[in-house]
């Protein structure tokens, strides 16, 4: 009877109408059977399998693909006091996100196939959103011996993307070793760029600010030095790297040079990244205090200007919850890392398309598009059209909001943009043809079919 | 004002009051009973995370000689995980009914966080917080300057500023929270300062601050020094190649005894060398510069005693002080807890 019910819950029928489509001219989008059924002008009311649909009036927002972020941490296993995969993907599904990437510095890290295989289950359990856990490229996140990343690849999680994101895979040889067997099945070393020895103890921003508040610095160069290592690296070995969180102008610069040269490098830089500064550090509230650091205006300015220009391929929140006790301490006490995944959509029409620099069209491509391809995510970042899996967003983009986090579905508290103004608001997110998020507030997950949950790469369901 | 948390925010309007005030209390000390009755009542918690014998004493006497209640906490361990948070210890002081927190902290901001949270409302005075500053010691340094310069002018103290006083500070900037109090204060108060380092002990970002930065200790003192201020080398720098050997360090960046000759042949009889103590006989100065009558390391130690006063003063019975709330309750206990030891002591 359960089951039947959700049966019925998955296949109903959505007729979105007069949606602006990547912001463009107004169309409807008829959803049924998790896919885009029908795209066009007035779709017939009575034709066309319209009738039984239920009709989402759509006129003043904008459909996009549904979001897919490359970069979340969900904590599960381990830090169930910070999130889990339950909470932190209603958060994925209220910012509009069909898909996210779970990072794998879990508790157990995710660097067997067991662990993966646990996390893809959680995130089918919830059905939220599709959680593709990410492999870490050293056991136990320790830098010294290689994951089973094969066995991760080949598993139910069919993981593409590997990270010991948190920590930087700095010995040069571990990191060669690492790019040139992923290429054995189209993985993607996503590195977290920070030279340990230039960093160590770091609190902030090396700079003017860190200079008068007395708090130990991140240089620039602790990023830059790695970056430059990893792209010469990855364009020796011929393989494909993706450089997390990019925080500086001279990074911007040398991922630039190197895809000049034809290296295979994908980039993504943060929300907090494009509009933040370490001035913010001045309050000692460790609310702004995260890894990267904060960076100038200088910085922050690069960054938008890489991610209108292509230099920077993708948004990805490195969303990463906190108990509040983490973060209601002494600045050097304190945890490093913000939310992200509620307010990643506002903060990125506030800084890259109210301010000129991208179009919705731009937006799809950073937030859904090329995050999808980065991590092999077949069925994501698809067109809006007919025959297309039915992952679609639909955001007011004239709205207003004030952002509070108590409110938030996230268990973490801790977002830098508490109190702010932000525009643009999720109306909606159809999660595989099902609506997650309706009228702006959480509906009802997805039921993937039983034999599902535990079996089966996303993207290819039985 | 409601708390000293920083010079660097210091007007010079509440600089210069802080330092008539401490003229004020210094003669206080040179009565045969040196109190006042002006804070009997009022508590005064020493909260200390880090140890330090010789503020936490100053702010003591400070305190007793203006009739408050002291109590002195001594919470160490270095992480939430080893004992209680900083929040948790702020929330018992105030259930306590502290009146005024005197913190030093081995974070730099830690007194930031007290003032700017909701967890205790004391007024809070920041006695050293990890690298970034010490207000206390810039406010009685700049004391024992302006006595001094005064003096060479001929013209009293009180309502006095430092313009035109030269003052060069040697050594370990980067991680001196006294450099950074005394930079500010200084330019605030009209001193022309100059910073003398090894390249690896300044700050990234010292070519902003409002101050001349030198890298020759010689040069610096042959342009011309009022007030030579030589900053304790801490024994942790010293095999972090932050320079090579500590006798290169004394060579090139210490008051030794050729430098202090130097001052003699410099023509700069008037000149004074501080030190905000402990110092390294030796290494950043020697035992003749130490000992010198230039030498004002112990007149700094009386002045500390006369600022802190002022600073107590003025934020517990200052004007723009609210009453202090009624305690509320004070049953909170640390037994439990082996890393935070405790005395209440009577202050008369």
């Amino acid at each position: 009877m359960a089951e039947q019910q959700q049966h019925a819950d998955n296949s109903a029928a959505y007729l979105i109408r007069g949606a602006a489509i990547l912001g463009g001219a107004a169309e409807d989008l008829l959803i049924r059977d998790g896919v885009i059924a029908a795209r066009g002008r007035q779709l017939d009311a009575d034709g066309a399998g319209v009738r039984d649909a239920t009709v989402i009036d759509a006129r003043g927002l904008i459909a996009l693909p549904g979001m897919v972020d490359i970069h979340t941490h969900l904590r599960e296993p381990g830090r169930e006091d910070a999130e889990t995969v339950e909470t932190g993907t209603r958060a994925a599904a209220l910012g509009g996100y069909t898909a996210v990437h779970a990072m794998a510095n879990s508790t157990p890290v995710a660097d067997t196939a067991g662990v993966v295989e646990q996390v893809l289950t959680l995130g089918r359990t919830a059905g939220w959103v599709d959680v593709r856990p990410v492999g870490a490229v050293t056991v136990g996140l320790a830098g010294e011996q290689l994951a089973e990343l094969g066995a991760m690849a080949d598993s139910r999680a069919h993981v593409r993307v590997f990270s010991d994101d948190g920590i930087c895979v700095h010995d040069p040889v571990l990191m060669r070793r690492a790019l040139e067997y992923v290429k054995a099945f189209d993985g993607v070393v996503a590195q977290h760029a920070q030279e340990p020895r230039l960093t160590a103890g770091a609190q902030m921003n090396e700079g003017e600010v860190s200079a008068v508040l007395g708090l130990a610095g991140w240089p620039a160069v602790a990023e830059e030095s790695i970056i430059a290592r990893d792209v010469l690296l990855a364009q020796h070995v011929g393989s494909r790297l993706h450089v997390c969180h990019v925080s500086t102008a001279g990074s911007v610069e040398i991922i630039r040079w190197a895809k000049s040269r034809g290296v295979n490098v994908t980039a993504e830089v943060t929300p907090h990244h494009l509009w933040l500064t370490d001035e913010l550090a001045r309050s000692y509230d460790p609310v702004y205090k995260v890894n990267p650091p904060l960076r100038t205006d200088a910085d922050v300015q690069a960054l938008r200007a890489a991610l209108a220009d292509g230099t920077i391929d993708v948004v990805g929140t490195d969303h990463a919850p906190h108990p509040s006790e983490h973060k209601e301490c002494e600045w050097a006490q304190a945890a490093m890392g913000m939310t992200g995944l509620e307010t990643a959509l506002s903060v990125v029409q506030h800084t890259m398309i109210e301010t000129g620099l991208m179009g919705w069209e731009d937006f799809a491509r950073v937030t859904s598009t090329a995050p999808a391809a980065i991590g092999r995510v077949q069925d994501q970042g698809r067109p809006l059209e007919a025959g297309e899996p039915a992952n679609v967003t639909l955001v007011d983009p004239a709205a207003r909001w004030t952002v509070d986090p108590s409110k938030m579905a996230t268990m973490g508290r801790n977002s830098p943009f508490a109190g702010r103004e932000l525009p643009g608001k999720v109306v909606a997110t159809f999660f595989k043809g099902h609506p997650t998020v309706l009228d702006g507030k959480l509906n009802t997950p997805y039921r993937w079919p039983v034999d599902a949950v535990d079996a089966g790469p996303a993207g290819r369901r039985p | 004002m409601r708390h000293l948390l920083s010079t660097e925010d210091l007007s010079l309007h509440d600089a210069i009051r802080i330092l008539d005030t401490a003229e004020e209390m210094a003669a206080v000390g040179e009565r045969e009973v040196k109190k006042l009755p002006a804070l009997r009542g009022r508590t005064v918690v020493n909260l200390f995370f880090e140890d330090s014998t010789r503020t936490r004493i100053s702010f003591e006497a400070a305190a007793k000689r203006l009739s408050a209640d002291v109590i002195n906490f001594a919470a160490k361990g270095s992480s939430v995980s080893k004992g209680e948070s900083l929040k948790d210890t702020a929330q018992t002081l105030a259930a306590m009914g502290a009146d005024a927190v005197v913190i030093r902290h081995w974070a730099s901001g830690a007194p930031h966080r007290l003032a700017a949270t909701d967890w205790i409302d004391a007024a809070v005075i920041n006695a050293g917080d990890g690298t970034h500053e010490h207000p206390t010691q810039a406010l009685l340094d700049a004391f024992t300057m302006r006595r001094h310069w005064s003096k060479l002018a001929g013209t009293p103290s009180a309502g006095a500023d430092l313009k035109g006083m030269r003052v060069a500070i040697a050594g370990d900037v980067l991680h001196s929270r006294v450099a950074r109090s005394n930079v500010w204060l200084l330019r605030t108060l009209g001193a022309e300062v100059t910073l003398v380092a090894p390249p690896t002990l300044l700050p990234i970002g010292v070519d902003k601050w409002p101050c001349a930065v030198s890298f020759d200790l010689d040069e610096t003192l042959a342009q011309g020094v009022d007030a030579m201020m030589m900053l304790r080398v801490q024994a942790e720098r010293m095999n972090a190649s932050f320079f090579p050997t500590t006798r290169e360090y004394s060579r090139r960046w210490g008051f030794d005894d050729n430098r202090l000759r130097a001052l003699d042949s410099l023509g700069l009889k008037d000149t004074i060398i501080m030190h905000p103590g402990p110092m390294n006989r030796g290494l950043e100065i020697s035992a003749a510069a130490a000992d010198s009558p230039r030498s004002t390391v112990l007149a700094q130690v009386r002045n500390g005693v006369s600022i802190r006063m002022a600073a107590l003063y003025l934020l517990l019975s200052g004007e723009n002080r609210e009453p202090a709330a009624a305690p509320v309750s004070a049953s909170a206990s640390h037994a439990a807890n082996p890393n935070l030891t405790y005395s209440h002591q009577e202050s008369h």
